[in-house]
């Protein structure tokens, strides 16, 4: 009787450290797929900012569209952390005026090296799009995995904080959109 | 003298670049000479008639804040076509470093071009990375006027050259007279508000704050707010039982703004910086209101360090609250500094301004066959 009871009880703590140590993996796999989510994000916000910069320094503008645009990539490139929310809305909001002008397309494809930037452009406004979507869902999935009861009693997630969101106006220009 | 001027910001919007270049140009008018003004403003909307509008503005962010510019291709193509017809003797182009106008004007034009600079900044990130951009059309300028010491260091800082001081000017009688407005002070107990709302280097938050300590020990203290912004963030950031004591009266045209500088008992000026001269200042001061103004450098010059206005320690509530109340408390004390600021302001009238402006263009024109447009660099 009582060797069937520690057989069962043997089980069971068998059976939960199994599971624990499955939760903890996943918690782990959780963890790294938010860090390449994040680089990923962080390659695509240096890109923007990169192309714009290029396209501002290309001569092919007029001098205010280079500096209105120039000005908002300098900014998004270099905010601290806590700044940089913000500065990525704000070139977000600088591309779209930029890009939006009447004819921009057309007057920007007459130059040579205008076709090339302009697809650059196209590509690196929707990696921003797609890598922060995929950050902020690998993000959402490890907050909810911290924040059960298992892993909060046993500390699985060890002293991290919950990972933030990145949350930023990245609309594209609608002739970008469309285009 | 045939003048070309060039505003880099919205024609409609009130704003202290906006009301040199109308007094200014005015003035001149005034005094015998040709002006046309080009300006981003809606092609319909009621200008003065020395105004060319170049088409509507964008707002973009820059520098900072959210500005109303106008760039692009279509606005350099109107400012060629402005400069081709209007036979310029001078080209006058105000901030030619922020990406508007001024900076297309240095572009396409050739010839005697002054520029004015406005602005001041500690430290701009914005203009770091400008400055190899603007450095040919800024090379195009022949003569550079700073408003201020403090926009002149800016110049020097960031761009390199010098420039003469040439301050701002303000209509003095234009403000001298106003009726209050119904509903309102001098009755001891109103607070006034000039400027964009939503601007926060204009400080308005600062005033807010500073309000809700003061609200609850003076039953009677009121809040008037004039200048563009949207009025439920604003009224947001009051506590709910102080809200009817706070008035919003937007954008506000020339007359209302005149008598809205007659209904306060302190006309509080609380800006954290950037300012480099501070045209609401002398305005408030032409219409003798008692000012209490942040002690950022520019404030204190036009301000005689305290004499004609009080001053307060930039971006703190508590002692805007701590000075208001001292003023609000001594009727004595806003007489005197009435009067002082009345005074004070006649050095900067736009009658003396626009005469030394003049002779920047006469310096500058001197053996020139006048603007022409340039061809495309």
């Amino acid at each position: 009787m009582t060797t069937t009871l520690i057989l069962v009880a043997a089980v069971v703590v068998v059976l939960f450290a199994v599971y624990v140590s499955w939760r903890a993996g996943r918690l782990d796999r959780l963890h790294i797929r938010l860090e390449t989510a994040q680089a990923a994000l962080d390659a695509a916000l240096l890109r923007r900012a990169a192309v714009c910069l290029e396209l501002a320094g290309s001569r092919i503008l007029d001098p205010a569209t280079s500096l209105v645009l120039a000005a908002a990539a300098h900014e998004a490139r270099t905010a601290g952390p806590d700044e940089r929310e913000h500065a990525e809305s704000d070139l977000s909001r600088t591309l779209r005026a930029v890009v939006d002008q009447e004819r921009f397309r057309e007057k920007l494809a007459e130059h040579p090296a205008g076709a090339a930037l302009l697809e650059e452009l196209d590509t690196a406004v929707a990696k921003v799009v797609y890598s922060r979507r995929f950050y902020n869902n690998a993000a959402a999935v490890t907050r909810a995995a911290q924040r059960r009861w298992l892993a909060r009693t046993l500390h699985l997630a060890g002293h991290t904080d919950p990972p933030r969101f990145f949350d930023i106006d990245d609309e594209p220009p609608e002739s970008l959109a469309s285009g | 003298m045939n003048v070309g001027i060039v505003c880099p910001y919205t024609w409609e919007v009130p704003g202290g670049v906006q009301a040199h270049i109308r007094d200014l140009a005015e003035a001149l008018i005034e005094d015998g000479h040709k002006v046309s003004v080009i300006a981003p403003a809606a092609d319909d909307a009621g200008l003065p008639s020395y105004v060319t509008p170049a088409g509507r503005a964008v707002p973009v962010p820059y520098n900072g804040s959210v500005a109303r510019l106008a760039f692009g291709f279509l606005s350099a193509n109107r400012v060629r076509k402005w400069i081709r017809e209007g036979g310029f003797d001078v080209l006058h182009v105000h901030e030619p470093a922020v990406p508007s106008l001024g900076v297309l004007a240095c572009w396409v034009a050739r010839g005697p071009i002054v520029a004015t600079f406005h602005a001041s900044y500690e430290r701009s990130r914005a203009m770091s990375v400008a400055a190899p951009m603007l450095q040919s059309a800024l090379e195009k300028i022949t003569g550079r006027i700073a408003v201020s010491e403090a926009a002149r260091k800016t110049l020097v800082e960031h761009l390199g050259g010098d420039a003469v001081l040439i301050p701002n000017g303000v209509t003095v009688r234009r403000y001298a007279e106003g009726e209050p407005l119904p509903g309102w002070g001098p009755d001891g107990d109103v607070i006034g508000f000039l400027g964009r709302m939503d601007e926060p280097r204009k400080g308005l938050a600062v005033l807010l704050e500073a309000f809700a300590l003061l609200a609850p020990e003076r039953p009677r203290l009121r809040l008037l707010i004039a200048g563009p912004g949207d009025p439920d963030d604003v009224l947001g950031r009051v506590p709910r039982e102080y809200r009817d004591r706070v008035g919003l009266l937007g954008m506000v045209s020339e007359a209302d703004k005149v008598r809205a500088y007659h209904s306060v008992d302190v006309f509080c000026a609380p800006n954290l910086g950037g300012e480099s001269f501070g045209i609401v200042l002398t305005e408030a001061m032409s219409a003798g209101a008692p000012i209490l103004a942040s002690d950022i450098p520019a404030f204190r010059r036009v301000l005689d360090d305290g004499q004609a206005g009080a001053l307060f320690t930039t971006g703190d509530p508590a002692a805007l609250a701590r000075e208001a109340a001292r003023l609000l408390d001594d009727p004595e004390r806003r007489a005197k500094l009435s009067d002082e600021a009345r005074q004070a302001v006649w050095k900067y009238d736009w009658s003396t301004v626009a005469r030394e402006v003049v002779r920047v263009y006469e310096t500058v024109t001197h053996a020139s066959a006048g603007v022409v447009e340039d061809a495309l660099p």
